[in-house]
């Protein structure tokens, strides 16, 4: 495993921040997923890990830790000759109905990209897109890797309502919303998979790290999708990565 | 049952609020003012996670079905139990049938009830404390019933707290946070020069400041946030995320609220006046 210059600082009383290069690369995000099984297994139950991009964050529920001891040992395992941990990554191919009552936004950003709807959701889902993080809403993933021919400016205007399932694009970013939320990306098509499901033990199947393919599927297949969503009985199918 | 006559502006159910997702994008949550809960929680020797309601600017009528103990505390909302006034942290016996009401807004911004034992609903992801859609209600509604267990009169060891009061405090104290040095010199002393004004876009997700700084072009990828973070946009409007917060951000963290700090501001309303200064 490669090692990088990481930076390690407070963050408030209740936090530690490490820092990888700013750069959006897998191979960081992979050492820092690394290092995040490494202290997984030394810190306590207490505090809560959040990896994102080049970043990896640790939050203590109690206050109270010495921070200069703890910067001391966290890089010195981080220098230190430590296992590798087979990260049990998952590549999700995740079903995308690119109807036009679910894409309102489908064929206005075709015309932009002087592309043609079919186009467009052939390179919408011929790409695996990498999690660098999840955050903003509950399960809402940050997706790298988006081709460049897809690249778009969001909406003038914010739509106060975009449904939940919505897939959208905008800029160099590409993603599912969670939940009913106000939004401005461009939405070109609607994923029945609920990203976060309070029902389960594990409320977000996805984890930073994973990758993600879009699946086109027609609309009677989006409603049968959606009946199994309902009923809790769907099954993103995934492949491991790391196997 | 404890039941909800009148809602009053934004009453919502909270306790510690909820740690473990984070890493999936789940806010806190939780009580604003932490120091308000620990102290009514203590006083009525309750567990430090017990649930209390978190009442906004204007409080609720409420009617208890059946014998409890109950303390209020945080802002002071000129609360009556019956008609007869009742103080802040101070632990009240409650028989059935008794109506708790508030008043003016007299001091701070969100006032809270505790109950012997805690206020019983559904855990959601460990927490009671509510934040649609995760809990199905966003805060109380008319007519509804909340849960408790009866009490007898109970002997506190403490009945009354006369603690000093941090709701006229407006000094916030802060560690610079990670992205602090990104800022020019100049702005870095304009935090700490003068005071900010809480803006009318004020909520349990964040506090905007109404004075801008000036414009940045610092970037960054997008990393944690805690309740508390003080982001700056690019335009230079800042930003103090509180417990319904969003969990990552892509705006720099300039600096970063104490826990006592972040109760200090939950008390705040559109136009009080807060400055920071290092701890």
């Amino acid at each position: 495993m490669s090692s990088f210059p990481i930076t390690v600082k407070p963050f408030g009383e209740t936090a530690i921040l490490l820092e990888w290069p700013k750069e959006v690369e897998e191979d960081i995000l992979k050492d820092i997923l690394g290092f995040q099984a490494v202290l997984r297994s030394k810190l306590g139950e207490h505090w809560v890990l959040v990896p994102s991009y080049n970043s990896l964050t640790l939050i203590c529920q109690k206050s109270n830790f010495d921070f200069p001891t703890l910067r001391n040992d966290i890089l010195d395992l981080y220098g230190s000759e430590r296992d590798t941990f087979i990260l049990n990554r998952s590549l999700w191919k995740l079903p995308v109905c690119y109807d036009l009552d679910f894409g309102p936004d489908l064929k206005e950003t075709a015309d932009t990209l002087f592309i043609s709807v079919e186009e467009l959701i052939g390179l919408h889902t011929s790409h695996e897109y990498t999690v660098y993080g999840i955050g903003f809403l509950p399960g809402f993933m940050y997706l790298g890797g988006l081709p460049k021919n897809l690249e778009t400016q969001r909406r003038d205007t914010p739509r106060l309502h975009v449904d939940k399932g919505s897939v959208g694009l905008a800029g160099r970013q590409t993603g599912i919303y969670p939940q009913d939320s106000p939004g401005g990306w461009n939405i070109i098509g609607r994923c029945p998979v609920p990203m976060f499901n309070l029902n389960l033990e594990n409320p977000c199947f996805v984890n930073v790290g994973d990758r993600i393919q879009f699946v086109p599927i027609d609309r009677a297949t989006f409603d049968l999708k959606i009946i199994e969503a309902e009923v809790g009985i769907y099954q993103p199918e995934r492949i491991a990565l790391d196997a | 049952m404890l039941k909800v006559l009148k809602s009053g502006f934004y009453t919502t159910l909270q306790d510690q609020g909820r740690f473990e997702f984070r890493h999936k994008g789940v806010p806190v949550a939780g009580t604003m003012d932490d120091l308000a809960r620990h102290r009514i929680n203590t006083l009525l020797e309750n567990a430090a996670n017990a649930a209390l309601l978190e009442i906004t600017m204007t409080g609720p009528t409420l009617l208890f079905e059946e014998e409890t103990n109950i303390c209020l505390g945080g802002a002071k909302l000129s609360a009556t139990l019956n008609n007869e006034p009742i103080e802040n942290y101070h632990v009240y016996h409650v028989n059935p049938g008794d109506i708790l009401s508030y008043g003016r807004l007299e001091k701070g911004f969100r006032g809270y009830l505790g109950i012997k034992k805690g206020f019983i609903s559904d855990l959601v992801l460990g927490s009671v404390s509510q934040y649609a859609p995760l809990t199905q209600q966003r805060c109380l509604s008319d007519g509804q019933q909340i849960g408790y267990e009866t009490t007898a009169l109970f002997e506190p060891k403490l009945s009354d707290l006369k603690v000093r009061s941090y709701l006229d405090n407006s000094e916030l104290k802060v560690a610079l946070g990670p992205e602090f040095e990104l800022l020019s010199e100049g702005q870095q002393k304009q935090l700490f020069a003068g005071s900010f004004s809480v803006s009318k876009e004020n909520n349990r997700m964040a506090y905007q400041l109404e004075e801008k700084m000036g414009e940045h072009s610092i970037s960054m990828l997008t990393s944690a946030t805690l309740p508390g973070t003080v982001q700056i946009t690019p335009s230079g409007k800042i930003i103090v995320l509180m417990k319904d917060g969003q969990t990552t951000g892509g705006y720099p963290r300039i600096l970063q609220l104490t826990q006592e700090a972040i109760s200090i501001l939950a008390q705040k309303k559109a136009g009080d006046r807060v400055r920071f200064t290092t701890v």
